[in-house]
């Protein structure tokens, strides 16, 4: 481990096929990214943009079809992840990465009390005794909000209402300190009040304890002001990224703009006709001539459907986009 | 993802074809009557003459055993059906109506259940003599709790999906909703089920064979033959082993088919 | 209240579950509103509040414990199973799971087409063209769409598909129970949008159930709030957003995330506690427990609904603004029965 290098996370060049009756699937096209440690990266996309097949490949827990073509590399905190053995890999994903998933009432094991769920792995990891976990374990309930927590030990999942069982999942990714934090849709099966709180108790956890995250969502609307950096995926690829704030000033993706049209916003009238974006999604298996996004795209043209457009960056800048005609001025919101 | 069949898996559904078509096919093939005694061949091995050799008694294997196919086949697929017809009926309307019904049903299959299959089925023959619809019968009854079990648990999980509800809110009726939504959704599992009884049924039905219960000699059985063979099976064991190969390989095929059914389920449900 | 009469009324609604034993859950106690002709409502809460089982009650899915739900002039709490089934298809529900509400090893053109199956007097033929009529309304394909099954569509066609189901009858009244909020963001617009489209096309009346503010303002003309089972607020869109009189509807507004790299992070006075077990609800005013404003008053007291400005409701001791007004204005609006 070196101090110099502050990235914790890089991946390079990561894609990930899925074969399948009709044909391979490119779930994950090409990504390379850095996260620094202690910094958030917001990744965004609908469903089946790829997000959650990058961060299983991320840790290591790709279905067994999957393949990765080899010129794939993710490094993690100065180890490069495909070198290591299974063993070795499972051991930074329990301890250095933890893993928050959109439903916590399936990431929890529905016949053990959580207490004992949250201890299990810092004695398997940490090697604590089974008190001191245990303590560890009221420490982290109380960290994450959860009132009375020696009597919550106790308590299975179900007894838990949605936002209290994904404390409890928070808690358990906590568990071991891990350097990274992935938390996938963490908010997506709760309430609009509870989402706020998630939010909001994910970033104060990730400030104290100096952990990176990679954040997950198909909302636009909840990146604002949680995550240093964004990046917006589409059909498996980031089609754009920059600083968040930039991001939403100076956005120059048609893609992006659409997706922050569809969100239905507390300060507009009633009855604003929401921006949607037509057609489908790309099938998985469709073959890829030019921009993916290319047949639901207002603003296409001939080049766009033939010529798939590299993700590069203006020079000087820190905004990537991969549109061969980005937005002007005048079309940002 | 629809996930390929194996070879085990066809080569289970060529057996069964194959044995179907010997059973069905059994008079039209020239073989000598299943009860003709040859006094100059007893218990010899295949040859010329005998395809699969004599018993003991000097009757033709072959033909026993394609003629025994034919007990063994119709209680492996009717005493299934029984039971899954009258398992349904009674766990569709326990899981639907609950309240009383269900009591009443669940009681009923409670002290079924508690009654010792073979003192059922002695007491069954004893009542019903012992031709092959009594058996299959018999059979059948015994299949009941456990379909009616299996019936009650899925109406009782589709009874509360939203697709019921939905069908209810446009004003359909009960019985439609039973036959329409539930039963549909319900029967998919216990079909591959009723593959997997089938295979318990024909082992029973051997059994029964073997204590000399089922169908009354000199009519022949897989588990009858196997019985008869036992008082050669130090000098001649194929007039054994050759009704017990099938009644192995055929049980064996109705289950690899029936997990094949499930796998094929499960994908589709794991697409829900 | 208002010379209009309403399309559907619903007075002191109350589902009472027994969860073993003789403890008995109280999922909504004396709910009472109008729904009047092409308006939509939007009813917004937290999950355990009682909404969607509120929306079953007034669906008669099953019938409510107690309290009347009128339809039309006609009170369908009472009807006889028959009468009611027969009557069922004025009114329609679109359910929160796309997926989970269509029949899985049905094909989702059949379960359009079902629909008009139980209300009679059409021949097959002629309900397999309605229907399809009716996808290419909701904007599917039949071509493409009405031989498949539900786990081959997206989430978002299976919620088009709910929606042509409950179209086919010509009900006059739709209810929406969460039907955007298990779908993304990109996918919600476009169900919005057809919502919308769907309900001036047919002239439809909309209760419209969301737990996300921002989507309950976009598509509703009134909103109500609901928390434990209970009424805190009901007023026209306008004024619950820039005006919102109940501690729990502002706290609500403020956890609307606001996109934007310059707007305030949601979640700023955020409500303290949990949601306390609708077995065991606070004595007087429900949110008192988590309420900055509570005070014996509301232990003591439950508070009723009242009107504190014209069409604005709030079931409040001290609301966030006390509008100037006669003093006839602040009598309880409607009985409620104890529970």
């Amino acid at each position: 481990m070196t101090v110099s290098d502050t990235h914790l996370l890089t991946v390079e060049n990561l894609s990930v096929t899925i074969p399948s009756s009709a044909g391979a699937v490119r779930a994950v096209d090409r990504v390379s990214l850095a996260l620094e440690r202690g910094r958030t990266l917001a990744l965004v996309g609908e469903s089946g943009s790829g997000k959650s097949m990058f961060c299983r490949a991320v840790m290591g827990l790709l279905p067994r079809s999957a393949v990765v073509p080899g010129a794939a590399r993710v490094t993690f905190d100065g180890r490069d992840l495909g070198g290591l053995p299974r063993r070795e890999l499972a051991a930074i994903r329990g301890r250095e990465i933890g893993v928050v998933l959109q439903d916590p009432l399936s990431s929890l094991n529905p016949v053990i009390p959580v207490g004992r769920q949250i201890a299990e792995p810092m004695r398997y990891h940490l090697g604590l005794s089974s008190a001191r976990a245990r303590e560890r374990a009221v420490e982290l309930l109380a960290a994450v909000g959860i009132p009375q927590p020696e009597e919550r030990l106790g308590a299975y999942p179900h007894q838990l209402s949605g936002g209290m069982r994904q404390r409890v999942a928070i808690a358990m990714a906590l568990a071991c300190e891990p350097k990274l934090l992935i938390a996938d849709e963490p908010t997506t099966a709760l309430d609009v009040t509870v989402q706020a709180e998630i939010l909001n108790l994910l970033g104060r956890l990730q400030r104290e304890r100096n952990m990176a995250m990679v954040l997950v969502t198909h909302d636009l609307g909840v990146v604002a002001g949680r995550a240093h950096e964004t990046a917006v995926m589409y059909a498996g690829r980031i089609v754009e990224k920059a600083p968040t704030v930039e991001l939403f000033t100076r956005m120059r993706m048609h893609y992006t703009r659409a997706l922050f049209d569809a969100i239905p916003r507390i300060d507009d009238p009633p009855h604003r006709e929401l921006g949607a974006i037509g057609g489908q999604p790309p099938g998985p298996a469709a073959q890829r001539v030019g921009c993916p996004f290319a047949p639901r795209c207002w603003r296409a043209e001939e080049r766009c459907r033939t010529e798939e457009p590299p993700l590069a960056r203006d020079a000087g800048e820190n905004h990537s986009y991969a549109c061969w005609f980005p937005l002007s001025q005048e079309e940002r919101p | 993802m629809v996930k390929k069949r194996g070879i085990t898996f066809w080569l289970s559904v060529a057996w069964i074809a194959l044995v179907m078509t010997c059973a069905v096919g059994a008079g039209f093939l020239p073989l000598p009557a299943p009860d003709q005694i040859d006094w100059a061949c007893l218990a010899t091995s295949p040859d010329g003459v005998h395809l699969l050799g004599t018993d003991n008694v000097g009757r033709d294997i072959a033909a026993r055993l394609f003629f025994g196919a034919r007990v063994s086949l119709t209680v492996g697929v009717i005493a299934p059906c029984i039971g899954l017809v009258f398992g349904s009926l009674l766990g569709v309307a326990a899981g639907f109506y609950r309240g009383w019904p269900e009591r009443v049903i669940v009681g009923a299959i409670d002290v079924f259940l508690a009654v010792p299959r073979l003192v059922f089925l002695l007491v069954a023959m004893f009542v019903f003599g012992s031709g092959l619809p009594a058996i299959t019968l018999a059979l059948g009854l015994l299949c009941v709790p456990s379909f009616a079990r299996m019936a009650r648990a899925n109406t009782i999980r589709f009874a509360g999906r939203e697709f019921v509800l939905a069908a209810r809110a446009t004003g359909a009726d009960d019985v439609a909703i039973v036959l329409r939504e539930i039963l549909p959704n319900a029967l998919m599992p216990m079909v591959a089920y009723a593959l997997l009884v089938m295979g318990y049924v024909i082992v029973a039905e051997g059994g029964l064979g073997f204590l000399g219960l089922s169908v009354p000699a000199p009519a022949p059985s897989w588990g009858g033959m196997i019985a008869e063979g036992r008082e050669v099976l130090e000098r001649a064991p194929h007039v054994s082993m050759i009704p017990a190969a099938a009644m192995f390989l055929t049980v064996l095929s109705v289950n690899l088919i029936g997990d094949g059914l499930r796998g094929w389920m499960d994908d589709r449900e794991s697409q829900l | 209240m208002s010379e209009r009469e309403p399309l559907l009324r619903v007075e002191g609604v109350t589902v009472v579950y027994s969860v073993g034993g003789r403890r008995n859950v109280h999922a909504v106690s004396g709910v009472s509103f109008a729904l009047f002709r092409g308006e939509t409502l939007g009813l917004v809460g937290e999950s355990g509040c009682g909404k969607s089982t509120l929306a079953r009650a007034i669906m008669q899915l099953p019938r409510p414990t107690a309290g009347r739900v009128i339809l039309d002039g006609e009170d369908i709490t009472v009807l006889g199973s028959r009468s009611l089934r027969a009557l069922r298809s004025r009114f329609q529900m679109i359910f929160q799971d796309p997926i989970a509400s269509l029949n899985p090893i049905r094909r989702v053109g059949e379960s359009i087409e079902a629909s008009l199956r139980t209300k009679g007097g059409k021949s097959a033929a002629e309900r397999v063209r309605r229907a399809r009529e009716m996808m290419t309304t909701v904007g599917l394909d039949p071509e493409q769409h009405y031989r498949r099954r539900p786990f081959q569509l997206s989430g978002g066609q299976c919620q088009r598909v709910s929606i042509a189901r409950a179209l086919m009858t010509e009900p006059q009244l739709l209810i929406c129970d969460e039907p955007v909020s298990s779908l993304d963001v990109s996918v919600q617009a476009h169900i919005i949008n057809l919502l919308r489209k769907v309900k001036s096309d047919y002239g439809l009346s909309m209760l419209f159930i969301a737990h996300d503010l921002a989507v309950v303002k976009n598509i509703s003309d009134r909103v109500a709030v609901m928390y434990l089972g209970r009424l805190c607020e009901l007023a026209p869109c306008a004024d619950i957003f820039s005006s919102p009189a109940h501690p729990y509807t502002r706290a609500l507004i403020n956890a609307v995330p606001r996109p934007g790299p310059c707007q305030p992070l949601a979640g700023t006075g955020m409500l303290s506690g949990e949601l306390p077990s609708p077995m065991d609800p606070p004595s007087g005013c429900r949110f008192r427990t988590r309420c900055p404003r509570a005070e014996t008053r509301c232990v003591m007291v439950q508070p009723e609904l009242r009107q504190i400005a014209p069409g604005h409701l709030v079931a409040c001791h001290f609301p966030l603004r006390e509008v100037a007004g006669p003093d006839e204005d602040h009598r309880p609006l409607m009985d409620r029965p104890d529970n």
